[in-house]
């Protein structure tokens, strides 16, 4: 790994001016210090951002939860307020990576990384999140951009997630058998008024699947969406995965979903 | 006393691992140490045009860059085959030159070119990034199906092959299929696997000016034999001026039985740069660079009578070598390959044939089990298409082929001492419920899942092996092993070995050996392995033969003190010898019941003599001191056996295959210490259980390693696994004293085909190779579809 400079960040403010363009914000570090072990990234700055107590914890009013950027992995799984708000949201932090992983990751660092495969990219499509920074509120659904591309600017520091509380939900997740990252995971939330069917995996960036949401908003039940035939020109090929499989799994994932529910 | 043999001792191991006490060899740190960093092939196959290290040496903290070069210049030897296999037409094989640091070309993706030696490792790394290696990158040769006739790698070496090599008679085997009422072929690839052991390649290599030694730790199975190989044929230093020393070592697997070329690149560098020079691999390294495992394309037939008598077996193999032919290379897809291909089951007539092709990927070498796996898997997936195709239940068709007496004189080489294969499979049925399969599967069905049931019967040959049988075969030294045992004066016992226990529990398994034989309490008793300073030589740990082979030569040197301490004993106590009797740690007289205790004279074989009386207690022509060696060489190889049995339950939505029960029931001989046998049996499924649903090496048609880390190489982990069922039967070795076969390779054996043929059962029939991945499941579920859709 190369040098780099180590900076504690005391507030949003602070970790903000510190950034550059070769600077990274420094969370759980689960990407970023892996990344620059294999001398895949390199940064003259790391901007520590764990110490900024503003950024932790999470909060359920009536109608959401919210989630502070550097909560990690573990205490959104262990969150007694978020399995009563939103259990499918535990279980799905549950079941990112292993318990070191959980230990040190955050929301924050998962989602401004936005990974094709990352599991909480498709919990922000289904449960219509706000991202809040430092300077804005940003909707999940202009968030996520494209692989590992998102809206936020240089600098801009994500303080919270903002989730929606469904009707129901269940996020049913077909793991890569070595990383177990997603090879295709599907999220679905019915709301009052409509259903998200969020994807992930599947395609080079999360997406709300808008056939599979219209067929369950108008009858919420597996059969509405059984053999359905998705198209996969745009689906992820790898050794993992064909794109064919990965549609066929999307579908299957979705149904599972829906009977979980 | 009660026996020690066969009870569940604690190991005495595990405080020290348990408590973050192991000493293993990136723990060692040497005064004024530098590091190393190895400059690799970034392609799988190029000429070196030009290698310039000008910039690297100017980088901070540099302390030497050596190459190809200078490893020529200094006349280093290269890295060897330990057997020599001849060709079906008499000539031998042929083996390329594996220098430590390549000098003209490099042959697979990670092959070291140059070595940089920093005073930190973060330097070393960086002038590393400095070196600059002009490659003329060549067209590389990955499939091992196409091998022979891709562009010749190695200059001379005509169609990439190494040797093609026989084991049986054509001509009979022809005879025999002419016979045949049916013939039942298979095609079938064993998947290339990555050891993975825990704890990564290390050394750390030391060189003493004053007395001109190289010492040598570093992670190995077989410390004393990497002495002799880097002595003898790399030329490193005579061997009393090498030492060689492997302390605690995290998993081997076969992985750790070769010379790599980090350990002669380090101990000739060290002595180069007279300071100490320490190397450890990074995962990546461990992917690219350790020996890789199995990587075999068969093609098998079994001729049977249409009553499911087998009449003759065919296996045409060709066995991916790798870029280079290493240790165990040659005989891993060979003699341990062949002989055991024909299985359990009285065959008259059959052959091997294997033709050995070099590759540009990393060397293929023996991998837990290795020859055996992919015999048993070989003979075993026909088995199961010949129970399928001929209608007759698959343990029938198994148990009307087995062996109706012992000593068994299988096919093609050996003869197997004990054994009772029929027991083994009815006892395995008994714990898997058999009988209630057809009900589970119905359950499943009425879940929307498919469940099927696979068994397999395997044997293999290990406790390697009669010295004059393996030196006849090819291979290049006897497979022996030592022993010393020495008391101290005040009674405690030092047993040093050759074996090698990087996993085995000897510590805790030998100890109860000695304690056994010598009525010593276990605590009193140490053992002693893995430095070529302590002990005598030994030939290391593989092939399940620390026990059956390095545990005889124990119990044989304990055999030599009790001879010596009732010879002693009547001395003391005015008897004839051949009325001392030995008994639970004490000597007793016969006739006079006077007795000595092992310690007392252990006390007196040092101190030959007693105060006023000018009288020494030993008789004439022993000398003093208490202390015996034994080397062993076995008779006969150790046969373990047994019958596996699973069941899988699939999702032919997601194709996910779920291991629903396991049954493994062996027959090791005689059992040590059964909680030690069952980590053995449990890892050796895991492993077993991984190349049948998990693993997997794959090289793009570039020779790019694409499961490099384990973000793409699936690591089976415990929640893959369901509980274990385990049960022996035992009948006992009749080749060794102590009626022991071995354990540590069945379950890596056995668990491929069974979980195989589990899942092809499911499958109605339909192939997949291994690794039975989702997305090959779940395509073979959408054609059963399809073709029972037909069908109705
Ligand atoms: C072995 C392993 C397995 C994994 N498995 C999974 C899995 O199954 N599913 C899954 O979804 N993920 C998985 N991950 C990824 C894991 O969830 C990471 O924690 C996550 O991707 C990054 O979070 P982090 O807190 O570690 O971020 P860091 O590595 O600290 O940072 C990552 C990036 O995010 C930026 N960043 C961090 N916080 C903020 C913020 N508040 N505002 C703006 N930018 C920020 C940083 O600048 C950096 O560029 C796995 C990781 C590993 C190592």
């Amino acid at each position: 790994m190369k040098d780099f400079n180590y900076h504690s960040a005391k507030d949003s403010k602070e970790a903000s001016k510190l950034a550059s363009s070769s600077s990274a914000f420094l969370a759980g570090g689960m990407t970023t210090i892996p990344s620059m072990k294999l001398g895949l990234a390199t940064y003259k700055d790391l901007i520590d951002i764990k110490n900024i107590k503003k950024l932790s914890g999470i909060k359920v009013s009536g109608k959401s939860v919210t989630i502070g950027a550097a909560t990690k992995h573990v205490e959104v799984s262990n969150s007694k307020d978020v399995k009563k708000a939103i259990p499918s949201l535990s279980s799905l932090a549950e079941g990112i990576g292993d318990p070191q992983v959980r230990n040190r990751g955050t929301i924050g660092g998962s989602i401004a990384n936005n990974d094709p495969s990352a599991d909480y990219p498709s919990a922000c499509i289904a449960l219509n999140a706000t991202i809040h920074t430092n300077e804005r509120k940003i909707e999940a659904a202009k968030f996520f951009k494209g692989m590992f591309e998102t809206a936020l600017k240089k600098g801009e520091l994500i303080e919270a997630i903002e989730f929606q509380i469904p009707e129901k939900s269940s996020y049913q997740k077909h793991p890569n058998p070595a990383s177990r990252y997603a090879i295709v995971g599907v999220y679905v939330a019915k709301h009052k008024g409509d259903v998200n069917v969020a994807v992930t995996g599947a395609k080079s960036c999360v997406y709300n699947d808008k056939e599979m949401s219209k067929a369950l908003t108008g009858n919420f039940s597996s059969s509405s969406i059984d053999g359905m035939d998705l198209d996969s020109s745009e689906m992820n090929s790898d050794m993992h995965a064909s794109a064919d499989f990965r549609a066929s799994l999307v579908v299957t994932q979705a149904k599972k979903a829906v009977d979980a529910c | 006393m009660a026996s020690l043999v066969g009870s569940r001792v604690e190991r005495k191991e595990d405080k020290r691992f348990l408590t973050g006490k192991g000493r293993y060899t990136a723990d060692i740190n040497l005064a004024n140490q530098t590091y190393a960093i190895f400059v690799r092939s970034p392609h799988a196959r190029a000429s070196i045009k030009k290698l310039n290290i000008d910039k690297a040496l100017k980088s901070s903290g540099v302390v030497s860059i050596l190459t190809g070069k200078e490893i020529a210049d200094d006349k280093i030897g290269g890295l060897i085959a330990g057997w020599a296999i001849r060709s079906e037409d008499g000539t031998e094989m042929k083996c390329p030159g594996n220098p430590p640091l390549a000098k003209d070309n490099v042959n697979f993706v990670g092959d070291p070119v140059a070595v940089v030696i920093a005073e930190s490792l973060a330097e070393a790394k960086e002038a590393a990034e400095k070196v600059e290696v002009d490659y003329k990158v060549l067209k590389a040769v990955t499939s091992t199906a196409d091998a022979m006739n891709g562009d010749t790698i190695h200059e001379g070496i005509d169609k990439n092959l190494c040797f093609d090599w026989l084991l049986g008679d054509r001509q009979k085997v022809k005879e025999a299929f002419d016979k045949a009422d049916k013939v039942i072929s298979i095609d079938i690839i064993n998947n290339r696997l990555i050891p993975n052991a825990m704890e990564p390649r290390a050394c750390v290599a030391d060189y003493n000016a004053a007395s001109e030694e190289i010492t040598l730790y570093t992670t190995s199975q077989n410390p004393h034999l990497s002495r002799l190989i880097m002595s003898a044929f790399g030329n490193v230093a005579p061997e009393h001026k090498l030492r060689v020393v492997a302390p605690d070592v995290g998993g081997g697997f076969g992985s750790k039985i070769n010379v790599y070329n980090e350990d002669i690149v380090c101990s000739w560098a060290a002595k180069k740069i007279n300071r100490a020079i320490k190397w450890v691999a990074e995962r990546s390294e461990s992917f690219l660079t350790d020996i890789h495992g199995r990587d075999h394309v068969t093609h098998a037939e079994l001729a049977v009578t249409k009553d499911g008598k087998f009449l003759g077996f065919k296996n045409e193999t060709i066995a991916n070598l790798g870029a280079y032919a290493r240790v165990f290379g040659t005989v891993t897809p060979t003699y341990l390959f062949g002989p055991c291909a024909t299985g359990v089951y009285e065959i008259p007539a059959a052959y091997t044939n294997v033709k050995a092709v070099y590759t540009n990927t990393a060397p293929v070498d023996a991998y837990r089990g290795a020859g055996r796996p992919e015999a048993t898997y070989t003979i075993e997936r026909l088995v199961e298409k010949a129970s399928m195709e001929l209608g007759i239940d698959k343990t029938e068709l198994r148990i009307k082929n087995f062996p109706t007496a012992f000593p068994f004189k299988q096919t093609l080489v050996h003869t197997v001492d004990s054994g009772d294969y029929v027991a083994g499979m009815e006892k395995a049925k008994q714990m898997a419920d058999y009988k209630g399969f057809d009900a589970r599967r119905k359950e499943s069905e009425a879940k929307g899942k498919l469940r099927g049931i696979g068994v397999t019967s395997y044997f293999e040959a290990c406790g390697i092996a009669p010295s004059a049988a393996v030196m006849s075969l090819g291979c290049g030294v006897g497979l022996w092993e030592s022993a010393e045992v020495r008391f101290n004066p005040t009674g405690q016992v030092t047993v040093y070995t050759g074996s090698h226990s990087h996993g085995q529990s000897h510590q805790t398994t030998f100890a109860q050996i000695a304690a056994d034989e010598l009525g010593v309490p276990i605590e009193n008793i140490d053992i002693v392995h893995g430095d070529t300073d302590k002990g005598t030589f030994g030939m290391g740990t593989y092939g399940s033969r620390s026990l059956a082979v390095g545990g005889i030569a124990i119990v044989n040197a304990c055999k030599k003190i009790v001879e010596k301490g009732k010879r002693v004993t009547a001395k003391m106590l005015e008897a004839n010898p051949e009325d001392v009797e030995f008994k639970d740690g004490e000597f007793i007289v016969s006739k006079s019941n006077k007795k000595k205790t092992i310690g007392e004279v252990a006390f007196a074989c040092y101190l030959p003599g007693v105060r006023d009386e000018m009288k020494s207690p030993l008789p004439e022509g022993d000398e003093p001191g208490l202390k015996e060696t034994s080397f062993y060489d076995p008779s006969n190889f150790s046969f373990p056996a047994g019958t596996h049995i699973a069941e899988v339950e699939i999702d032919p939505e997601t194709g996910h295959v779920k291991l629903e029960k396991y049954t493994a029931c062996d027959d090791f001989g005689r059992i040590i210490n059964p909680m030690v046998v069952e980590g053995q049996v449990h890892g050796g499924l895991a492993q077993g259980i991984g190349q049948a649903l998990y693993e997997n090496a794959e090289y793009d048609e570039t020779g790019q390693l694409m499961t490099g880390s384990y973000m793409d190489y699936t690591m089976p982990r415990a929640d893959n696994f369901p509980e274990f069922n385990i049960g022996y039967t035992c009948t006992h070795a009749t080749t060794n004293p102590l009626g022991v076969k071995g354990c540590g390779e069945a379950g890596a054996i056995a668990a491929p085909p069974t979980v195989m043929n589990a899942v092809i059962d499911a499958l109605g029939g339909q192939e997949v190779t291994m690794p039975a991945t989702a997305e090959k499941v779940w395509k073979a579920c959408k054609n059963l579809k399809k073709s029972n859709a037909k069908a109705a």
